[in-house]
Formats: C-alpha cells, sequence, structure tokens
C-alpha cells in the first residue's frame, strides 16, 4: 500500500473509532431531524400544500417532501462537527502530529474531508432505514443512487467545515460561528420548503436560498433518492467544492500562521 | 553538514519580534540544550524548525534537506516530541504508534516491528496495551518519545518534554534523551532549566529573540554554575 492509502485508511479510520466513542453524538445526530420529520412535518403537513415539482410524480406529503432536507441537515452538521473537533484538535495540539507529517498538507485535508464524509454518509443511511421503519419509503433504487449525491454533499460541506476550523481560533467562539453559518444554510434552503413557495413571501429570500450551495446539496440529493440527475444542482456543488477547498488550503497554509499559533 | 543547520532566521508577530538572526549548528549524534527563559522565542523556533510556521527570512536545514525547498524530506527525517501531549488518550501506547506510523506512510508488518523497536528503546514495550489514559505523565512522554523515533530519524526535536512531570520522571527522561544522542540521533532539547543540561552537552542559550551564547555547557558557565551564569546573562536575579 502507498504512503497515501495508508495514511488516508488511518485518518478515516481514526474519525470513526472517534465517532464511534460519542455515542451520544450518533444518537442526537439521529434523533434531530427525526424530530422534524416525525413531529414537526406533521404537524406542517395540513398547513402547507405542494404542487407536483420534479423530482415528485405526484402529489407527496410533506415528511416526502423533506426528507431529502434532513438527509442534507445530517451532513450539514456532521460538517460542523468535523469542524468544531479540528478545532478540538488544534487546541489539544494533536493537529500538530497530522501537519508535521510529511505527506502533502492538500491530502492529509483530504483524508480528513474523507473521514468526516463516510461518517456523514454512515448517519444518513442509518436515518433513512429509521425514516422506513415508520413509512417513509423512497424508490429502491434511490437507495443506492443516492450514494455519489451524499458523497459530494459531505465533501462540500466538510470543505466549509475546514474553512471555517482554520479560521475559528479558539473553541469557545465556536458556537456562534455555527449560528451563523448552520441557521441560514439551512433555513435559507430548499430544506424545508421549495423555492416557489419562497418566491411568494419574498423574491429576495428566494435569490439568496438560490446561490446557497446548500440548496444545491440538497436538490442534488432529492434527486438521486428517485434515481434522477440534477446536472445544475451537481454544478453548483462542484463550484462551492472548490471554493471551500481553496479556502481551506490557503487557511492551513503554514506561510500564514493561524494553525500554528494555537495548536 | 548534516544533522541540524538553522542560517540567519527571523520571525515577528506583527511588529513584534519573535526571532532575529538566529544561527546555529547541531552536529549528528550531538545532544544540543537549547535554554531560554519563557518568551525567549523557543516555541516560535520549534514551530519554525517543524514548518508549522514558515520564516520569510534565513534557512533550515534538517539531514541536509533544506526545509523550505524540499520540505517532505526533511520532515520525513525529523522526529518531534512537542510541549503539549498530542497523544489519544483514548487509544492504546500501540494504536497511538501505530497512527503516527501511518501518517509516515508505514503499515503492516514494517510498522509493527518499528513499533516495538522504539518502544523496547523506551522500556515502554510492556505497557503498549495501556490505554494512554491509564499511563501517569513520565510514561505518557517516554511514548511520545518512542513514536517520535518510529521513523529512525536523523534529527530529534523535544520542546520542553519535562514539564509537569516529578523529578524522577524527569531525570529518567533526560538520560533517556541522552542515551539516543549516543547512538547518533542528533537532538535539540529546549528547557528553561539548567539542571536538566550537563557540563558536556553543547548548549544554546536564547533570550529575547536572539541567541546570546553558543558552545558547551561548561564553557558558557565558566567559574560559576549554569544556573547563575544563565541568571547573569538573561537579566533575571539570581
Amino acid at each position: 500500500m502507498t504512503p497515501f492509502l495508508t495514511s488516508l485508511r488511518a485518518i478515516v479510520a481514526r474519525e470513526a473509532l472517534r465517532f464511534l466513542h460519542q455515542r451520544e453524538r450518533f444518537v442526537a445526530a439521529l434523533v434531530r431531524p427525526l424530530v422534524w420529520l416525525l413531529v414537526f412535518a406533521a404537524g406542517f403537513r395540513a398547513a402547507l400544500g405542494l404542487s407536483i415539482i420534479p423530482p415528485y410524480q405526484t402529489y407527496i406529503t410533506y415528511e416526502t417532501y423533506i426528507l431529502p432536507g434532513l438527509c442534507g441537515m445530517i451532513v450539514l452538521f456532521n460538517g460542523m462537527q468535523s469542524s468544531l473537533s479540528l478545532v478540538y484538535d488544534r487546541e489539544m495540539g494533536s493537529m500538530k502530529l497530522l501537519l508535521t507529517s510529511p505527506l502533502p498538507r492538500w491530502w492529509l485535508l483530504f483524508a480528513k474531508l474523507a473521514g468526516s464524509t463516510a461518517i456523514s454518509v454512515l448517519q444518513v443511511y442509518a436515518f433513512l432505514a429509521i425514516a422506513a421503519a415508520f413509512g417513509i419509503t423512497l424508490p429502491p433504487l434511490g437507495y443506492v443512487t443516492v450514494l455519489p449525491a451524499l458523497v459530494m454533499a459531505g465533501l462540500m460541506l466538510g470543505a466549509l467545515g475546514l474553512v471555517l476550523s482554520s479560521f475559528i481560533r479558539q473553541l469557545e467562539n465556536f458556537a456562534g460561528v455555527m449560528n451563523f453559518v448552520i441557521f441560514p444554510m439551512f433555513f435559507l434552503s430548499s430544506a424545508l420548503y421549495p423555492l416557489w413557495k419562497m418566491a411568494e413571501s419574498s423574491k429576495l429570500l428566494h435569490d439568496i436560498c438560490a446561490v446557497n450551495p446548500f440548496t444545491h446539496a440538497v436538490e442534488l440529493i432529492r434527486f438521486a433518492l428517485y434515481a434522477q440527475f440534477n446536472g445544475w444542482a451537481l454544478l453548483w456543488v462542484l463550484l462551492a467544492t472548490a471554493g471551500f477547498t481553496a479556502l481551506a488550503l490557503r487557511g492551513y497554509d503554514p506561510a500564514r500562521t493561524r494553525i500554528a499559533r494555537r495548536g | 553538514m548534516t544533522g541540524l543547520e538553522v542560517a540567519g532566521l527571523g520571525y515577528s508577530y506583527g511588529a513584534r519580534q519573535a526571532l532575529s538572526e538566529v544561527s546555529f549548528r547541531v552536529r549528528p549524534g550531538e545532544f544540543c540544550a537549547l535554554l531560554g527563559p519563557n518568551g525567549a522565542g523557543k516555541s516560535t523556533l520549534f514551530n519554525l524548525l517543524t514548518r508549522l510556521f514558515v520564516s520569510p527570512t534565513g534557512r533550515i536545514t534538517i539531514a541536509g534537506h533544506d526545509l523550505a525547498k524540499t520540505p517532505r524530506r526533511a520532515l520525513a527525517r525529523l522526529g518531534i516530541v512537542f510541549q503539549q501531549s498530542t497523544l489519544d488518550l483514548d487509544l492504546t501506547v500501540r494504536q497511538n504508534l501505530a497512527y503516527f506510523a501511518a501518517l509516515h506512510g508505514m503499515s503492516g508488518r514494517e510498522a509493527r516491528t518499528r513499533i516495538d523497536a522504539a518502544l523496547d528503546r523506551l522500556d515502554m514495550r510492556v505497557r503498549a496495551h495501556e490505554t494512554c489514559r491509564a499511563l501517569n505523565g513520565g510514561h505518557r512522554r517516554r511514548t511520545e518519545i518512542a513514536r517520535a523515533l518510529i521513523h529512525n530519524p536523523d534529527v530529534l526535536l523535544l520542546d520542553e518534554p519535562t514539564v509537569g512531570l516529578d523529578a524522577a520522571a524527569r531525570a529518567a527522561i533526560t538520560d533517556h534523551v541522552h542515551a539516543l544522542a549516543d547512538d547518533g540521533v542528533t537532538v535539540l532539547w529546549a528547557t528553561h532549566l539548567t539542571d536538566e543540561v550537563r557540563p558536556d552537552d553543547r548548549l544554546v542559550i536564547l533570550h529575547q529573540s536572539r541567541i546570546l551564547a553558543d558552545g558547551t555547557a561548561r564553557h558558557i558557565a565558566g567559574d560559576t554554575t549554569l544556573r547563575k551564569r544563565f541568571l547573569h546573562l538573561t537579566g533575571a536575579p539570581a
């Protein structure tokens, strides 16, 4: 095995091991979207009328509509959780061990990203399994075709987490930044309501939702869950991933001292 | 020249100069103590030597490899023990070492053999399956030194490795690392404690971002104790 693959395997395995050690994190990651799905969506089912929009072929329940958004929510929260653990690593000093490895820094960051994405994907499948148990099911093929969409969304949001971790200096600052990232990203997206509904309320909010990369990650997942391909959403996700990755590499550049100063 | 070479190194945090014109050489197999009071610039120097910072001025050469031009080759020859513990406390000693080995591209039998050799060198083999959380401070430090040796580095950097340890553990760690230098490893040992420096050790004194003295500890101490000489040089009351 090459040094690159050896290090990738070790970093991903360590992320997975850390996740397994934090059982409450796993439970929280599942409870959060399930509350939305089984409580919030049930309450709003009567209030919100949804027309037939792609990829749906028939009228759908609100639970069915927000299922892809909640998959996105899991990936979003996990990306931010990974970012938090990177800031923690830096505070604890273990980030230094990674950054002084003789492998290219971009590869080490990619390995971190891959680890975070793998955990996101596992969480989403666990969520989909529980949703299916409650009767919210998808076409069987959708469970397979959603995998690449989840990987893409995981990489994009993991890269955003890397960017944030490179700029957040202290663990104490994390909660504030999260509130300014997670909530706007989630609520200003198509996760909970279709964009045309938003346009009825406010053109400005609709436009913000339309450029939010998270909207496109959710739409990519939504189409993939029905074994359909949304090229526009994929393009947006790819562009956002490239942008976030470039910023992360810049943030972790040793010629810029933010990382080393703290950890 | 192999070993460690630092030439004309400078670094500043905005307007505050942290290092200025720092130059010294550590020959292969030499134990060099880098002595300086808190705030002298030792940690900044270590961040530059490990490429966590990059300096716009000066040059660092590790085992013949220029850190700026060939960073991966230079880092591959470098073993590092950071001041702050970098062990994953939930993992065993062996798991921690295996993770590090993987970051250096080693796995399987090669990694196992090297991990065993490093643990033997620090008398830590019997604790290989204990979680690091269960270890005392001295054993954790020995684990970190063993980890830094897995890839057989030419140069070993230790940033105040005895902080927080009792006298016996400090003496044991100091002895272990002197033995490593006797085996041919180039050692740079940062400390602010004069009693960790032996008379025949090479000594570099860093103070207020500059090098104040460079020579053997015996020579620098002259006709007084190293502690008194150090306090005199750094302007602290004896």
